[in-house]
């Protein structure tokens, strides 16, 4: 079953993303034995970020497993246990702690199929918080988009909404790859951090599958291409709502997934408006924004003007909220910018 | 015992051609690093002649004795070695990256980096509530990584079907034990989780079957996790090419005539275990066993250069 037109739902309930991903894990976990959960606070807590709520008491300890702070620890052995057949989904509590772990994730979860000649498989699912803009310092901020995007052998997904979080984290569990599942904090959708709007949206019951490696366009629109990715989306959008009203129609594309990257979805887009504008609030170099940009060089696109990224810049997340804000993209930089491109 | 040797010295052989009269490591048949287990073929045969099928093994980056101990395919392990398209992973991994899922063998290249793979083997067994222990082969430089605590300590929390060996062939590279770590035996750190740790001197394969037996029915029993620490030595050089010049002087040859081969033959000879005739006949099953497997190997095809770009995802 595949995206379900978000119209067609009998009864109409808006969801967290933290709400979405929980349902997603459990509908998973009733329909193949072989899932279970492995993570920091992810039993009785129900995930420090909520994407395990109710999973203990539905399932049992044996399913959902609260682990030491030993992420290298359970990280390497879901890639044992997927190597078996199991589907395991661990949780790296922020993934800015990726610097304990990483060893797990790119040399063997990525490097499992690979190695072994496509004879051994790695099914796991590893979620993780991203994003900052609430003051929590550059060990708890970053998004590393391009990170993680960059290794082979892993595929990447970033939801913007709960719409998608839900049928993105059903495709990833039942992928045969390892997934990196990258939810941003200020999507989540946590009592104790306020969460942008747009992110809380219907959610069909039903279990369902949102492709990964497909963008969405988000808004259509004419005279410029934006591309984001989680929260950056909802800026783009606010941006564009904004210059509507001077006549700009800005065309949104959700990325939705990094690897496997929608490039022709991009492509087509620019095609059509012939100006291109990333927002990303991953660091600047040799990241998202440049992947994207290059997507379009190479393909020779002959555009209006010429192509802008607005990224964060290549420093480490500061603490003071002047700083901080100073430094990350917003939909009022992002609406400045595009006014400009669209006057060149 | 007596095949793994035999594969060692006749891998030794071809890893040579073509790298001399200078040495470099990417040419000839075999390029690469080579790192081969002279000296250390009783860990392996102790403790996998315990083991079945379905259990789960990890190796080190010194993976040979354990795999072919294990039961792996030899001709498609030696054609993966050699590079070929008909190897385990079609050429993609090497001596280093050696998978053979119908015995549930694996290694990879990193120290301690098998000690998860083998106990969420282990966990998926558990889960499943199936038969079957995991073991993890690390080498004594390997219990100072951050991974064989950590995985200890949830192999014994959840008193998981699995085994950590160390193979202690007294070096790491080239740092002697005594100069990395704090504790002259690695078997006494079993007590900061709780679980057994037993230790094994003298490279005895004998005494390696009877301690691992014993730690096995104890995982199989679900009474968890057992370390055992063996006493080996490494009769060849950390990888070929290797001048051994941190050694001691005289301490190779000391290796040499503990050579546990020649030592276990002697006393399956005197136990009357096996006679020479027994014994010799071994040696030239094994001897034909290997003549076919590395002509086999050399003879088969090299893979597509474009085949380097599938199997990424599956």
């Amino acid at each position: 079953m595949v995206e379900p037109a978000r119209r067609d739902n009998r009864r109409k309930r808006k969801l967290t993303i933290a709400k979405a991903i929980s349902e997603a894990i459990a509908q998973e976990m009733e329909r193949d034995s072989g899932v279970f959960v492995m993570g920091e606070d992810i039993a009785k807590l129900g995930g420090v970020f909520g994407n395990t709520q109710g999973l203990l008491d539905k399932f049992g300890p044996e399913r959902v497993r609260d682990t030491p702070i030993s992420e290298t620890g359970f990280i390497s052995m879901a890639v044992g246990a997927a190597a078996l057949g199991l589907r395991p989904l661990v949780e790296l509590m922020f993934v800015d702690f990726f610097g304990v772990c990483m060893d797990a994730i790119y040399n063997l979860a990525a490097k499992q199929a690979y190695f072994s000649g496509g004879h051994v498989k790695c099914p796991m699912v590893l979620m993780t918080s991203v994003g900052g803009g609430y003051s929590d310092a550059g060990q708890h901020s970053q998004c590393l988009y391009g990170t993680f995007a960059h290794l082979p052998g892993m595929k990447v997904v970033v939801p913007s909404n709960a719409y998608d979080a839900k049928g993105l984290m059903a495709a990833a569990i039942r992928d045969d790859n390892p997934v990196i599942f990258m939810m941003h904090k200020n999507l989540q959708g946590m009592g104790w951090l306020g969460t942008v709007a747009g992110a809380t949206v219907d959610v069909p019951e039903d279990a369902y599958e949102v492709p990964l490696g497909k963008a969405a366009i988000t808004r259509p629109g004419k005279d410029i291409t934006v591309v984001g990715l989680g929260a950056t989306v909802h800026q783009a959008l606010d941006a564009a709502e904004t210059l509507a009203k001077d006549g700009i129609e800005a065309e949104v594309i959700d990325l939705r997934s990094l690897a496997p990257l929608d490039r022709e979805a991009v492509l087509k887009s620019v095609r059509k408006t012939g100006r291109l504008l990333v927002v990303d609030d991953d660091y600047k170099s040799f990241g998202v924004s440049g992947e994207i940009i290059a997507t379009v060089a190479e393909a020779g696109i002959a555009l209006k003007s010429p192509p802008q990224r607005l990224a964060y810049p290549d420093i480490p997340i500061p603490f003071a909220r002047p700083m901080e804000q100073f430094a990350l993209p917003n939909a009022g930089k992002v609406a400045t910018l595009i006014r400009q491109m669209c006057q060149e | 015992m007596v095949l793994s040797r035999g594969y060692e010295e006749r891998l030794a052989a071809a890893y040579m051609e073509g790298k001399t009269p200078l040495f470099n490591m990417a040419n000839g048949p075999l390029p690469g690093e080579m790192h081969l287990s002279n000296g250390q073929e009783p860990c392996a045969v102790g403790v996998c002649a315990h083991l079945r099928a379905e259990d789960t093994v990890t190796a080190t980056h010194r993976p040979h004795h354990v795999a072919i101990a294990k039961g792996v395919d030899l001709r498609a392990m030696t054609a993966e070695i050699f590079g070929k398209q008909a190897g385990l992973s079609g050429g993609r991994g090497g001596h280093m990256h050696i998978f053979d899922p119908r015995v549930n063998f694996a290694c990879s290249g990193i120290i301690a980096q098998g000690m998860g793979p083998a106990a969420g083997a282990a966990l998926a067994r558990k889960l499943r509530g199936e038969p079957g222990v995991a073991v993890a082969f690390i080498g004594e430089g390997a219990a100072n990584q951050g991974a064989f605590h950590e995985v200890m300590n949830i192999a014994a929390l959840w008193k998981l079907p699995f085994l950590c060996i160390i193979e202690d062939n007294g070096y790491g590279v080239s740092v002697m034990k005594k100069d990395s770590t704090a504790v002259a035996r690695n078997d006494v750190r079993a007590a900061a989780y709780g679980v057994p740790g037993v230790y094994v001197p003298g490279n005895d394969p004998y005494a390696i079957y009877a301690a691992a037996g014993e730690a096995i029915e104890r995982a199989r029993a679900g009474d968890g996790p057992t370390l055992i620490e063996i006493e080996t030595w490494r009769l060849a050089g950390h990888f070929m090419g290797d001048v051994e010049g941190y050694r001691p002087a005289g301490e190779k040859d000391a290796l040499f005539a503990r050579d546990p081969i020649p030592a276990m033959r002697q006393r399956m000879i005197a136990e009357k275990t096996a006679t020479a005739d027994d014994v010799a006949a071994l040696e030239a099953e094994a001897k034909a066993t290997l003549d076919a497997v590395f002509d086999y190997a050399r003879s088969a095809a090299e893979p597509r250069p474009e085949e380097a770009l599938e199997k990424v995802f599956v």
